[in-house]
């Protein structure tokens, strides 16, 4: 358990004084204090109680007397002092007139008890304010900057654009690059909750954040600090709690009438049965155990740390939130559209199907020879896929819009769509299959054809299905004509699909989903936030993904997936239900058990102590409670 | 012009809670939010006299709690 030196005197303070205060307790119930009897009797138990009083809460005492003079009439330390002195004069009076001493112990306990809640709270706020910046880890304190002939350690953000950075094994990346010289292995944990390392080589991009795993990187700077990803990262979760959640907003609501109110029947209370029955001394009493529940702290803190929590547990998963509205309003998010290309899909091209299959490699080879020299994505597609070597010396020629033919002693290879087929007169099989046809000839023979198309993600359909099962509607939208959107949605299981959509289309299709909605819902955009900011923006909730470094998707976005990975969608689902349910349980608990508190105090069932336990186990189950949420697996 | 500020030893949620209506209150705040968790405090306020209004923000704050600062 570490605390903070401030936490550490308090606590040292608070067991001071409770063990003082168990010794004197003792006493006084075994053996008695009231030595001698007669008028003074009262003198020693309130002289040896005061002592204990005063150590444990003259710092409340302190806060009273300053915020009187400034002004804050409803303050919880004056309302603390007026319950405990009050409890003090009460004994006092009763010590005078003869009655049974009593009452110094109440007071005593209820600021003792007050101050452990105090402590319990500030605990728990560091602790999870501690969790936050643990994971705000990323932050990079120097670059080691190439000037000259020289290497120079300076702050990340004098490093400009097209200089060259060196990263030694263990250090963070500290900006946005290219990687120029060198390859290893990157650690990229804190920025998306991804384990595994990530290779790098010379002319990959890497992110700031990450930490150098293996050997020493030259990186070409392509970003200034302010710019690169982890900035960009820090500001969003540094100021995620700053846009409120309902549930917060009425909880402040709700403080700022209660303390008025408790104290105004307090008041009422002390006073109006007092003139009917004459019976001061008991309504009085009763007045002060009602002052002992009116410090709302516990129920406003309880509700910000929850969410906090929440936003905590998010963020290890790679998730980022924006405030903690969004986690509300996503755990009543009940429509997920989505773009269909790069974020459902892989985006690009695979080689999905090859004709004959018992030709495969041979169809591949060729197909490779043809296109080696293109840069076209699907000449990508053929090359990534063919692991053999590929024959040089072929002279390609492109055939617009169809394809290629290359060339070498005579040998001539044709790869294209069925039009260059047509126009060689090779005779060839179609294939029906949707997606991009290649095929493929050699010296006027067809050898086969492959079949290009955009694949699903690997967890698409999956995720897909588990949030029909949470009860969403799953819509797709794509640029692709019908029958192509039609049978990717088949593949993922998506009941829902809009095709042919130009870009500003699928922002007025999304606002006609969003108008359709029921009240109270809310709708997600999922995207890869690069092309399609706009529609982001018009969602209740824009959720990026895989944009890490991407300043347009985390400016446009609520949320941002750092991970390229689906399963984070039901994964923040089940994060911003625990969370709702625990702020939910929060409230109704703790509103619960004040107002309880309340009523057995006015009848005259609860006394002090039962009052001040109530209010501090009440705050810290609340607290307890709230920091459940960040468990989650 | 909206600038955020650290804040220090902002110990009481419900403080958090005064301060942001204490500083809604000045002359000239467009919006503002007391953050207790991240411990920031957000201005948006006029840009003719954004000082003159911070001042009146870290004094409405001093006045609510006295112990907490706001670093500028």
């Amino acid at each position: 358990m570490e605390l903070s030196k401030k936490e550490k005197s308090k606590l040292v303070r608070i067991i001071a004084a409770l063990c003082m205060f168990a010794v004197v307790f003792t006493v006084d119930l075994t053996v008695g204090l009231s030595v001698g009897g007669g008028k003074w009797a009262w003198l020693l138990p309130f002289a040896l109680y005061l002592v204990i009083y005063i150590v444990i809460g003259y710092d409340v005492l302190w806060r009273a007397v300053r915020n009187i003079l400034h002004g804050q009439v409803f303050d919880e330390n004056f309302l603390m002092c007026i319950a405990t002195i009050g409890a003090f004069a009460l004994a006092i009076y009763r010590g005078a007139v003869g009655e049974k001493i009593e009452g110094f112990d109440e007071a005593c306990a209820v600021l003792l008890f007050y101050q452990v809640g105090e402590w319990f709270q500030s605990y728990a706020t560091g602790k999870s304010r501690r969790s936050i910046s643990a994971l705000m880890d990323i932050r990079p304190d120097y670059a080691n900057v190439r000037r000259g002939n020289e290497l120079v350690k300076v702050d990340p953000s004098e490093v400009r654009v097209g200089e060259i950075i060196v990263v030694n094994p263990g250090e963070k990346i500290p900006l946005d690059g290219e990687v120029v010289s060198g390859a290893s292995a990157l650690d990229a944990k804190a920025l998306t909750g991804e384990s595994l390392p990530v290779d790098v080589k010379e002319g990959d991009g890497v992110t700031s954040g990450c930490v150098n795993l293996s050997s020493q990187l030259s990186i070409k700077v392509e970003k200034e600090f302010y710019d690169s990803a982890v900035s960009k990262i820090l500001e969003l979760v540094e100021n995620a709690s700053s846009y409120k959640s309902k549930a917060e907003n009425f909880i402040t609501k709700f403080a700022r009438i209660y303390t008025p109110a408790v104290v105004t029947i307090a008041l009422l209370l002390a006073v109006v049965p007092s003139l009917v029955t004459g019976n001061w001394l008991v309504w009085i009493y009763r007045a002060l155990g009602f002052l002992v529940v009116s410090c709302p702290c516990a129920l406003v803190i309880s509700i910000p740390l929850s969410f906090f929590s929440g936003i905590g547990a998010a963020s290890r998963h790679g998730i980022l939130i924006k405030g903690s509205d969004y986690l509300e309003k996503y755990d009543s998010a009940k429509v997920f559209v989505f773009d269909k290309t790069g974020t459902l899909t892989k985006g690009g091209f695979s080689v999905v199907k090859v004709t004959p299959t018992n030709r495969k490699d041979e169809i591949l080879r060729l197909a490779a020879i043809a296109e080696s020299g293109s840069s076209h994505p699907i000449a990508t597609s053929v090359c990534s896929t063919y692991s053999g070597e590929i024959e040089s010396g072929f002279t390609p020629t492109v055939i617009a819009g169809e394809g290629i033919e290359a060339k070498k002693d005579g040998s001539v290879i044709l790869c294209g769509n069925a039009s260059l087929m047509r126009r060689y007169g090779v005779k060839f099989e179609p294939e029906t299959d949707i997606g991009t046809v290649v095929y493929v000839a050699h010296d006027g023979k067809y050898v086969g054809s492959l079949l290009f198309a955009d694949e699903p993600k690997p967890e698409a359909r999956e995720v897909l299905s588990s949030l029909g099962n949470l009860g969403c509607r799953t819509v797709m939208l794509t640029g692709d004509n019908a029958r192509v959107a039609g049978d990717m949605a088949a593949r993922l299981n998506i009941s829902e699909y809009r095709a042919s959509l130009l870009p500003q289309n699928k922002v007025e299709e999304l606002k006609s989903i969003i108008g359709g909605k029921n009240k109270g819902e809310a709708v997600c955009f999922v995207g890869d936030g690069i092309n399609d900011a706009p529609v982001l923006m018009s969602a209740d909730i824009g959720i990026a993904m895989g944009g890490v470094g991407s300043d347009a998707a985390i400016e446009a976005s609520d949320i941002v997936l750092m991970r390229d990975d689906l399963k984070g969608l039901p994964l923040l689902k089940r994060i911003a239900k625990k969370t709702m349910r625990i702020v939910k349980q929060n409230i109704v608990f703790a509103l619960g058990i004040k107002l309880a508190i309340l009523l057995l105090s006015a009848l005259g069932i609860a006394n002090m102590w039962i009052a001040v336990f109530g209010d501090v186990g009440v705050a810290v189950l609340a607290i307890l409670n709230a920091m459940r949420v960040g468990k989650i697996d | 012009m909206k600038k955020v500020f650290k804040m220090r030893d902002l110990d009481c949620a419900n403080c958090a809670a005064k301060m942001e209506r204490a500083i809604a209150k000045i002359d000239g705040v467009a919006s503002v939010s007391v953050n207790f968790m991240g411990q920031r405090l957000t201005i948006e306020a006029e840009d003719s006299r954004f000082d003159a209004i911070v001042d009146e923000a870290v004094k409405v704050c001093k006045k609510v709690e006295p112990d907490c600062v706001i670093l500028r």
